[in-house]
């Protein structure tokens, strides 16, 4: 038995030993080509800081009109606590309705406030007192925002003249406090990001081996299909943790967006999630000819995978027969675990679920692409 | 500049580029010649010597860094324009249209050349006809086989008369019928238009029909003149000597090629061993190689010549220690080339078994029903056209590809299902000679030793071994080396786990002659060591060094015997394996034609 059990060992490290060489060959073959090296991790680097800084809902210098026809101490109050918040920025002040319609148009302002002659009059008295918000509807997101700011603003303004309303809403929102979009998609980009780069790079890796021949000569090789699979997923997988602890750099210490999960959990999920990527990439690998092929088959495969991820629109907005289809991409479960860990700090058992579907379509993908290596008919 | 006879008039030109590694290296180097108008006129010489840069140069695509160049009395340099008017150049690859068809294609270059319609139905029929590419106007070119697809480019090259015809290596990878047929094109085309050639070639078959030939190696001519004026340099140089009793041809010839301070050259030909002698070492001093045969002086031949003037120009130190290393890994693992010569009858079983293999491709029979054994320590040749299916049947040899149906034994075993570790056993060197172009040498071979399952010291040893036995630079990048050097990386790479059977598919594709030397005599040792060699090859004077060969033509085996046994079956006039090839092909086509017929 004991002489079995040595075998056994010896065979395993000399598995390894094997595995390892091709390991290291794709890592050398990686960074000694200097395109590649830029490729890797400046694009990761650039796209993080755009994303932080370009990407935002939030409203700042709302552009508006006013149309004060009360033209009382009241309204002049009102307009400067608008003013006050920093968010909306007075463009104009018409003297009639009639004038807001051609600024809208042409998206001088994205909202208008008409106060009533009998404003103050209708305060006094104890009266409601309605004031008129127009809003360029074309931009759904925006204009729905501003008029909810809005809205707060004159609530607040009316309960400081002492009626105060029966019901009042007091807002709390949880792991982020200000509602900063910032702080929703960043760290959705730890996920995102990282995963079109290892989603292109494992489709490359047996396509251009594929097409510079080389790909045959590792097939006679004893190297086995697993071996051939590990060597060249552990790369792939190590540039896409690589590219995420760079995105999460930039969101803990630059944009300064706090971490409220554990460290360990997170590289776990990512490990997870990259995997399945690999997987899918790896698979686009294993069918291409040519890598312009792969090239092809991934670019075709990210838009969908990305609309489909709910990082930009919720996936419960979606028709049925989407969400469904959404349980099969790994990045709606990597960003949705990403978020859940970063900003609520969730633990392993909140976040377990989302470890479900990323791991089934890393078992299916991975051998898939295997099987695939040899299989796939010149 | 302007005598009507001279079409193209060179004088101290030179073009310098940037080595792959960052030095500057003359391409071409003080060059001045003059071609004849309406004469054939033939460039040699090895890979690198020169040949397509010069002829870029005269088609106006490079520009020259010094001298001057004429070509049909113009300056190319000042006007190419008017002298790509004139002239027309076929490069090495043709650029065909692979999604457009035959006719497709001849339409395209005939609009690109501006040839007038009412000229082009007359010159289309002629091409055609001429390429006998009739039957196939409607086939994609990327359909058609690797020597029509070259004869469609001649046809292509050729929509319009021109004035001078520029051919860079138009038979390079062309099988032997393709080459006789381009051949009779150019043949043709030099008596109806009296048009001037200029052609590039490795063979030097191709080079005896021309009128002028220039030997080019490292940028500059070596000589130049008549074909019978440069064979009269190796006058008296040539002999044949008789194989030795009851051994291969490769023997002796191993034995002579292992003397370079005395023979010049050695190959196996015809069962024989033809060879020629350095000229200041006389007949006496070769008195011991020869002791156990018999030697008859012989007629020089154009190839000796050139095998004369490469060696005399060598770089002398390399070849030194190329001829050590070649010595010292007989001594190493192999043994000298004489002893242990396992004969035939204390082989031990086949190693390689194969039962009527069939491969189809949709409903193309890419082999069709195959059988052969290769018995241990064999040199097993496989030869014929492109396409004829020897990369096919040798992709499912090495378990690259499912058979469709038959029975195959590598090694006691079907490597596709076989287990891993079978693979083990062999080595296998690709058409391309596949490596990681950015990775350097010993990277490369560090690699392969690992997924061969090598560790440790015996890794390091291995390594060692064979950059030594291959003379390699360890440090270099290995996608910048030069063909040669590549070759004998790729062949590194494949015998670093000392396999017991080794693959070659087309390794002298590409190579000149003096690697491809060589290359054979360590194949050679190798088997003397009781290694398998399977190979494939388009040289077909190569099979001389074969133990057996089988011919495939359109996927089926014609031919499998000794190389004697195929010369014989291919009849009295079949002298060497180039005309025994065709003469069996023909056979067997006819043969097919018949049937049909008679059908």
């Amino acid at each position: 038995m004991r002489v079995a059990g040595l075998t056994l060992g010896a065979d395993f490290i000399a598995w390894l030993a094997q595995t390892f060489a091709l390991v290291r060959k794709e890592i050398l073959a990686l960074v000694k080509d200097p395109a590649n090296r830029t490729i890797l991790f400046a694009p990761a680097l650039m796209q993080a800081l755009l994303f932080g800084y370009g990407a935002t809902y939030d409203l700042t210098h709302v552009p508006y009109a006013v149309v004060d026809q009360s033209r009382s101490a009241a309204s002049t109050e009102l307009l400067a606590r608008l003013d006050g918040t920093g968010v909306f920025r007075r463009e104009a002040a018409l003297a009639s309705n009639a004038q807001i319609g051609d600024l809208i148009d042409s998206g001088k302002v994205l909202l208008a406030i008409s106060i009533p002659s009998d404003f103050e009059h209708r305060l006094t008295v104890g009266d409601t007192a309605p004031i008129q918000i127009i809003l360029d509807g074309r931009n759904s997101s925006t204009a729905g925002a501003a008029a909810g700011q809005i809205g707060a603003i004159v609530a607040d303004y009316g309960r400081s003249l002492g009626g105060s309303p029966p019901i009042t809403v007091e807002r709390r929102a949880w792991y982020n406090p200000n509602l900063e979009s910032r702080w929703t998609l960043m760290p959705a980009m730890i996920a995102a990001l990282s995963f079109l780069q290892t989603l292109l790079l494992s489709a490359l890796s047996v396509a251009r081996e594929r097409e510079q021949g080389t790909f045959d000569q590792l097939l006679v090789t004893p190297l086995g299909l697993m071996q051939i699979l590990i060597g060249k997923a552990i790369p792939s997988i190590l540039v896409g943790l690589i590219q995420s602890t760079i995105i999460l750099l930039i969101i803990r210490f630059w944009f300064e967006i706090p971490m409220n999960g554990s460290y360990w959990l997170l590289y776990l999920g990512l490990v997870t999630f990259t995997a399945a990527g690999v997987g899918i990439g790896m698979s686009i690998s294993a069918l291409s000819l040519t890598m312009q092929q792969a090239m092809l088959y991934t670019f075709l495969l990210v838009m969908p995978l990305m609309l489909l991820s709910g990082m930009l629109t919720p996936v419960r907005n979606m028709p049925q027969i989407l969400q469904l289809i959404t349980y099969v991409n790994p990045l709606r479960f990597g960003i949705d675990m990403v978020r859940r860990i970063y900003l609520e700090g969730a633990v392993f058992a909140d976040v377990a679920l989302d470890f479900v579907p990323m791991l089934v379509v890393a078992a299916i993908t991975l051998p898939l692409a295997a099987w695939l290596f040899r299989n796939r008919l010149a | 500049m302007s005598e009507p006879d001279i079409t193209v008039a060179i004088e101290g030109l030179r073009k310098r580029f940037d080595a792959p590694d960052g030095k500057p290296f003359d391409a071409i180097d003080d060059i001045s010649l003059t071609v004849r108008a309406g004469e054939l006129t033939a460039f040699v010489g090895p890979d690198g010597a020169g040949k397509t840069t010069l002829m870029r140069m005269m088609a106006g695509l490079l520009r020259p860094d010094e001298g001057s160049l004429n070509v049909l009395g113009i300056d190319v340099r000042a006007d190419p324009q008017s002298v790509q008017n004139r002239i027309s150049y076929m490069p090495q690859r043709f650029g065909l249209y692979e999604d457009l068809s035959v006719q497709e294609n001849l339409d395209l270059y005939a609009d690109l050349h501006g040839v007038p319609q009412e000229v082009r139905r007359e010159r289309f029929g002629r091409m055609l006809e001429m390429t006998d590419m009739a039957r196939f106007t409607d086939r994609p070119a990327g359909k058609l086989s690797g020597g029509m697809k070259q004869k469609l480019g001649l046809a292509c090259t050729l929509v319009r008369s021109p004035d001078l015809l520029l051919l860079d290596e138009p038979s390079v990878g062309v099988d032997p019928l393709s080459r006789r047929d381009l051949w009779k094109i150019i043949d043709q085309l030099i008596a109806d238009e009296q048009l001037s050639v200029i052609v590039s070639t490795a063979y030097m078959d191709e080079a005896e029909r021309c009128g002028q030939i220039f030997v080019f190696h490292h940028g500059r001519i070596l000589a130049d003149g008549p074909p019978d004026a440069l064979r009269k340099r190796a006058e008296g140089l040539g002999y044949v000597a008789d194989a030795l009793p009851d051994r291969p041809a490769r023997v002796l010839q191993a034995r002579l090629i292992d003397a370079p301070d005395r023979i010049i050259d050695a190959v196996p030909k015809g069962g024989d061993v033809h060879f020629i002698r350095r000229p200041q070492c006389d007949e006496a001093a070769l008195a011991d190689l020869l002791s156990d045969t018999r030697v008859q002086p012989r007629d020089a031949e154009l190839e000796d010549a050139f095998m004369l003037l490469l060696r005399e120009h060598e770089n002398e130190p390399a070849q030194a220690a190329d001829d050590a290393n070649t010595n010292k890994e007989d001594g190493d693992r192999y043994g000298t080339a004489e002893t242990a010569s396992p004969s035939a009858g204390e082989r031990d079983g086949p190693v390689i078994v194969v039962r009527d293999l069939v491969r189809k491709f949709g409903d193309f029979t890419a082999v069709a029903s195959t059988s052969f054994d290769v018995q241990r320590g064999e040199i097993f040749g496989l030869l014929g056209p492109n396409g004829a299916g020897k990369t096919t049947t040798f992709r499912m040899l090495c378990g690259l590809l499912p058979a469709t149906s038959g029975h195959l034994e590598v090694a006691g075993v079907d490597l596709r299902t076989a287990r891993a570790k079978a693979r083990a056993r062999i080595g296998y060197v690709s058409q391309k000679f596949a490596l990681y172009g950015n990775l350097s040498v010993r990277e490369n071979l560090e690699f392969f030793a690992g997924a061969y399952g090598l560790r440790g010291e015996r890794k390091r040893e291995r390594v060692k071994a064979v950059i030594a036995q291959f003379d390699l630079d360890a440090s270099a990048q290995s996608g910048i080396l030069p063909v040669g050097y590549k070759q004998r990386l790729a062949m590194a790479a494949g015998l670093l786990h000392e396999p017991d059977i080794l693959f070659l598919d087309e390794p002298t594709s590409g190579i000149d002659p003096l690697a491809r030397r060589a290359f054979w005599r360590t194949i050679t040792s190798l088997a003397q060591g009781g290694v398998t060699i399977i190979i494939t090859t388009h040289f077909m004077e190569e099979a001389e060094y074969c133990d057996r060969i089988a011919i495939q033509d359109a996927g089926e085996l014609l031919a499998l015997g000794t190389p004697a046994e195929v010369r014989e079956q291919a009849g009295d006039d079949a002298s060497d394996m180039n005309e025994a090839f065709i003469a069996i092909v023909e056979q067997n086509r006819a043969r097919q034609t018949n049937e049909k017929v008679a059908a």
